[in-house]
């Protein structure tokens, strides 16, 4: 099995702003915290978008970077997929080309069945050959998980996808990563502020205050007694 | 959203109602007493090729002052810009020790076509496209700007690399920038005079450039020859004008 090993820091002025070790074998990591402690900085430097000033991160045998060797695996060759919380849907292309984009690993003439298939899985083959303006915010949800997941990612980065979902249409979705997750049997790295979120989805929970680790491990261990956090 | 489809086929409309105009006036002009049309057939073939050629150069330096890495970046945007102050014989004069026929660059042309650049169709390209780069160059760069930084990031998490995102995200998002950049630069290339004069000559195998036949029928006394000339150009350059503005409003910078 894949683990995601990942040693980040990261300066601002002479102190450092983040500061964190992680270990995310398969199965869903939450990230949880309060604004402002660097949960959306650390997806953004997992998936290369930005760089550590120190750091190492590996995916299984493969280094992604390593600072002190000079490695950075570019962006787009990093195996994975990544929903942003403004889901960042392409709103120049329909819901089918969306997901396709990001298939270029697979045969020209499977593409669109594939597309198809997870579409209908997520519940939103009928906006196939819509463009996003049109979607709800669920079904938007919808469709960029349908796009991450196309890609067989070997780790999954969601930054608080559901935060603007009302609670029913969150829990339905929150269902659907989990049980997604499972079957992908790789790391899926989750950034929430919904304690209610992470107790039904979390494999193992990191708790982040002004960017260091504070408490990590069970739901059951770091959530015992937490009614409610920042919900 | 379903207003947006109507504001979309409102700017559709917009655009065709824009364009009939300008043909209604080119027929009125015509039906009364007739157009002299080789200067205008001549002047539009000219900015159509010369906008042709400032959108690829265009696009390709407004991509360049916005890498972030770019050393300079407000001396190049000076230089890229200054078209737009230089008086246009001084933009004549530097084609001319630039590209004459007693430059490097001159000759090396000689050598290879086989005749000289200077007072050719080619030429009065050139002398258009000098003076609507910068136009070109400013409005890709606001479409450029348009496009939201998280739909790059996520191009990029999807597996697409530089190239890909560029032709399969930013260019399309940047669209309306683009065309109306095109727009600006064609009918500045349309009513380009001075620069068009020095290098390219008064006359390009026999036909002068519509601007410079407005003096040419103004000193000749064709006045009325002159007059729907002027009339006509007005019209397109207005009318380039309006479309190019409602375009760039349509676009919402992101990006500082």
């Amino acid at each position: 099995m894949p683990e995601l090993t990942a040693t980040i820091a990261l300066a601002r002025g002479s102190e450092f702003a983040l500061d964190v070790e992680l270990r995310c074998p398969a199965g869903i990591t939450c990230i949880m915290g309060p604004s402002g402690s660097g949960k959306s900085t650390i997806l953004a430097v997992l998936a290369g978008l930005q760089v550590p000033d120190r750091g190492r991160i590996a995916m299984g045998t493969q280094v992604w970077l390593d600072r002190d060797r000079a490695i950075a695996v570019p962006v787009h060759k990093r195996r994975l997929s990544y929903v942003f919380q403004s889901l960042a849907l392409f709103p120049h292309m329909s819901a089918l080309h969306n997901v396709e984009y990001g298939m270029s690993d697979v045969p020209r003439a499977e593409r669109e069945d594939k597309a198809m298939r997870l579409l209908e899985r997520l519940g939103v083959a009928h906006l196939a050959k819509r463009r996003p303006r049109t979607f709800s915010g669920g079904e938007a949800q919808r469709v960029a998980l349908a796009r991450a997941l196309a890609r067989s990612p070997q780790l999954v980065l969601l930054d608080e996808p559901f935060s603007s979902l009302d609670r029913e249409l969150r829990t339905q979705l929150t269902r659907l990563v989990r049980e997604l997750g499972a079957e992908l049997g790789v790391p899926v790295v989750h950034v929430t502020h919904s304690v209610g979120e992470a107790r039904l989805l979390a494999d193992q929970i990191v708790r982040l205050e002004k960017g260091r680790v504070v408490a990590r491990g069970t739901p059951a261990e770091v959530l015992a007694g937490v009614t409610s956090l920042e919900e | 959203m379903v207003s947006r489809f109507y504001a979309e086929r409102a700017e559709i409309a917009r655009f065709a109602i824009t364009l009939a105009i300008v043909i209604a006036v080119i027929a009125y002009v015509q039906s009364s007493g007739g157009l002299t049309w080789q200067p205008l057939a001549l002047s539009l073939e000219i900015a159509l090729v010369s906008t042709l050629l400032t959108l690829v150069i265009g696009i390709a330096i407004a991509v360049l002052l916005l890498w972030p890495k770019l050393p300079a970046r407000d001396f190049i945007d000076a230089i890229t810009s200054v078209p737009l102050v230089l008086p246009p014989t001084v933009l004549g004069y530097y084609l001319i020790v630039s590209l004459g026929p007693e430059s490097t660059i001159g000759r090396l042309w000689e050598r290879v076509f086989g005749g000289q650049l200077v007072f050719t169709f080619k030429a009065a390209v050139i002398a258009a496209a000098v003076g609507s780069l910068p136009l070109v160059i400013r409005s890709v760069r606001v479409g450029l700007e348009s496009v939201e930084p998280n739909l790059v990031a996520a191009a990029r998490t999807l597996g697409a690399g530089p190239v890909r995102v560029f032709f399969t995200v930013v260019l399309p998002l940047a669209a309306p920038g683009v065309v109306a950049g095109g727009m600006l630069g064609f009918a500045r290339a349309l009513g380009d005079y001075g620069a068009t004069m020095m290098f390219a000559g008064a006359k390009i195998d026999g036909t002068s450039t519509g601007a410079i036949a407005v003096m040419d029928f103004l000193y000749g006394n064709h006045e009325a020859d002159a007059r729907q000339m002027a009339l006509v150009m007005t019209v397109v350059g207005v009318a380039m004008l309006y479309l190019a503005n409602r375009l760039t409003r349509r676009m919402h910078p992101h990006r500082a």
